[in-house]
């Protein structure tokens, strides 16, 4: 494990108050997720999920068909698909087209594709302003950071942590009050969206047979976002691919109420090319922003392909214990939880940290609330394998596997198994009246310790079962 | 775990087969199922320990687990581990499908759900993880404690939450599972249940470790345990 990950885990473990923020937040989006998922609320869910499962399984083995299909239909509506490799490619085009209009001010609203490629920072060095206006998105981008949950990006921020953000970045008097903080942002961001250049946003959804871009959001930033400016660019994943609009009846159905508690969000957006004659609003240049950055290279991995078919709601996140324990920001990138754990190093390479697929106890709570189905335990135990191949090959981390080979020999050879068991336990560690507290310092190295650092350890019993067994 | 730690766990399970007409044999040259080296990514590791697994046991009728995560690995697991030795693959396929946790047996096998124990207690059960979502057992565990005289069950809030032990996830996150754990405490005391009751002998240590760490008066029980009781 990275030192670094390590101490993000222990600051985050050993921080009350954003335990109880964290555990709290996730907790009531988790209760309001399995009550509006219930049976009585949505009988079909498990039907809806198999379903939606098999379409991103189809999109995914028919990408390249879906891609050239949106395409074909966002041109017909008059706006534009531009493809891109990485980060780079993007924000050149963002920059290039910035310049050719002379745009100077980008709002923004929530995307995590966006958070992934660092866009801000990146149109920053251009030159650029990029306002985040979603409250959440604000607020992190205020205080410098990366969102702390996919869905909810300031969820560990407290009123207190916003009171004191906002004094200090935006000048206004200090401010307690949830409502009113958010007219302070409200009023702020209404600046910004009237005088923006341009609107960038993300994609929930990519239509292919109707070339249109889908956005669901609650707080109407994203509608301001995408047709206050005169122009906007989406950037989307390409995996954000669903083939018809009929497909959206079972995505829309899924994904608020997975990540939210809610039937639908409180806007559900369906836009398709720019502003056409005779309406009254909408921007006058509408761009999507078909992004690769390592998802083709997933694409090619039949196995795990699958992690392609993620939604982004972060239901995930809310039912991990893991993630309710150490937060978003001890994750290594701005994916985190469980979906993180499975798409970080498939996007950044195995060894970026590679004790990530490590940290989770196999609960498999994530999976069971993926409305997509994403077999997220079983991802973890391949990138667990692949870790040890990668291991193998680079001669690292010979003790553990050393003592693995060991432990596989000594239960294939039963004699030795015994012997082996005996010998533990007259060696072990043990206290009068019960279960072990401690152990001799020479001992207390290792699992041991680390076991014994949390908890007591059992006693060793007298006699193994198979030899009460003998006895019988 | 439960030869070399739980032998009790054993004996309990024993006897309430036998009570129930069993013949029980327990073939001594077996060990473990392997899934701490599958589990840390050691899949040739626990290949072999697997096929030792097979050696063993294949000759047996109806082999009954006290664990579900141990008969979730032979059940869900060893089909992908030998999923390129077609010759394994088969003979792991066959042992899967006479692999069954013990409330399991009991409930789906057997057919009983009252098997005539007596334990007087307040109680709650934890569910393991691997019996829960890999195996699909939540109802049986709770009806034969339903039908034990004298067993007040109670419901823990949030009920279906992990313990925090996950095999080397426990030693390798420690502060971590560690952590996790103590909030599952938090919830078995708030139910005012004096005895934990799990499937999973790892589960139990776990929580009993930290109960005994904490110094809370609960005690922890597998649940043939309860089971052999009258």
């Amino acid at each position: 494990m990275s030192i670094e990950f390590d101490r993000k885990i222990h600051r985050t473990l050993e921080d009350a108050n954003l335990q109880l923020a964290v555990y709290t937040a996730t907790g009531r989006l988790k209760d309001g997720r399995t009550e509006i998922v219930s049976p009585a609320e949505l009988p079909d869910y498990q039907e809806l999920r198999t379903e939606a499962h098999a379409l991103k399984k189809h999109v995914m083995e028919n990408l390249d068909h879906y891609l050239e299909e949106f395409e074909r239909n966002v041109e017909a509506h008059g706006g534009h698909v531009v493809y891109a490799k990485d980060a780079t490619e993007v924000t050149d085009f963002v920059v290039g087209l910035a310049k050719e209009r002379g745009a100077r001010l980008i709002v923004k609203a929530k995307s995590m594709t966006s958070e992934e490629l660092d866009l801000n920072e990146r149109l920053e060095h251009h030159g650029l302003e990029a306002v985040e206006t979603d409250l959440g998105e604000f607020i992190v981008q205020l205080a410098h950071e990366r969102p702390f949950h996919i869905v909810g990006p300031s969820l560990h921020k407290t009123r207190y942590d916003v009171a004191e953000l906002f004094t200090k970045n935006l000048g206004v008097a200090r401010e307690e009050v949830p409502e009113k903080q958010t007219a302070i942002a409200r009023r702020v961001l209404r600046q910004k969206f009237l005088a923006a250049d341009m609107g960038i946003s993300g994609a929930n959804m990519l239509v292919a047979d109707s070339g249109a871009v889908v956005l669901v959001e609650n707080e109407g930033n994203i509608r301001l976002t995408t047709s206050a400016p005169k122009i906007h660019i989406a950037i989307a994943g390409i995996e954000k691919m669903i083939p018809r609009a009929q497909d959206l009846a079972t995505f829309l159905k899924l994904l608020a109420r997975s990540g939210t508690g809610q039937r639908l969000s409180v806007y559900t957006s369906i836009l398709s090319g720019p502003r056409r004659e005779g309406e009254i609003d909408g921007p006058e240049e509408f761009y999507v922003v078909l992004l690769d950055n390592g998802r083709t290279r997933l694409l090619a991995d039949r196995a795990k392909r699958q992690s392609l078919y993620c939604l982004r709601c972060g239901a995930c996140l809310n039912a991990c214990p893991v993630y309710r324990k150490i937060g978003g920001h001890s994750f290594p990138w701005v994916y985190s939880g469980p979906i993180g754990a499975i798409i970080t190093p498939q996007f950044l390479g195995i060894g970026h940290e590679p004790a990530l697929p490590f940290a989770s106890s196999l609960c498999g709570a994530c999976a069971e609330v993926c409305p997509v189905k994403i077999e997220i335990p079983e991802l973890l135990l391949s990138l667990r394998g692949e870790v040890r191949k990668a291991e193998a090959r680079e001669r690292k981390n010979l003790l553990e596997k050393l003592a693995f080979r060991l432990f596989a020999w000594i239960m294939t050879h039963p004699r030795l198994y015994e012997m082996a068991g005996r010998a533990a336990a007259a060696t072990a560690p043990s206290e009068t009246g019960g279960w072990i507290r401690s152990a001799p310092a020479l001992m207390n190295i290792g699992p041991l310790r680390a076991w014994l650092s949390q908890r007591d350890l059992p006693p060793a019993p007298p006699k193994s079962f198979r030899e009460l067994w003998r006895r019988r | 775990m439960v030869d070399q730690l739980m032998p009790q766990v054993g004996m309990a399970m024993v006897e309430v087969l036998e009570r129930l007409g069993y013949r029980v044999d327990f073939p001594e040259r077996q060990t473990c199922c392997g899934q701490p080296a599958f589990n840390s990514g050691y899949r040739a590791e626990a290949r072999t320990v697997a096929r030792h697994f097979l050696d063993t046991l294949e000759a047996s009728e109806a082999i009954v687990i006290p664990s579900g995560s141990c008969a979730s690995m032979v059940k869900n697991h060893y089909p992908s581990l030998f999923e390129k030795e077609p010759a394994t693959l088969a003979r792991a396929e066959s042992v899967a499908a006479r692999v069954w946790e013990f409330s399991e047996f009991l409930t789906r096998v057997a057919g009983v759900e009252d098997v005539g124990a007596r334990f007087e207690d307040v109680v709650t059960y934890h569910d393991g993880c691997h019996s829960l979502r890999e195996m699909g057992i939540r109802e049986g565990p709770r009806r034969l404690l339903a039908h034990v005289r004298g067993l007040d069950l109670r419901e823990m809030q949030p009920a279906e939450e992990c313990c925090g032990f996950g095999g080397t996830f426990s030693v390798k996150f420690a502060e971590l599972s560690g952590a996790m754990a103590r909030t599952r405490i938090e919830a078995i005391l708030r139910t005012g249940a004096r005895t934990v009751v799990s499937a999973d002998p790892s589960c139990l240590m776990q929580i009993q470790g930290v109960l005994s760490r904490a110094g809370a008066p609960v005690r922890t029980l597998h649940l043939a345990e309860v089971l052999a009781s009258r």
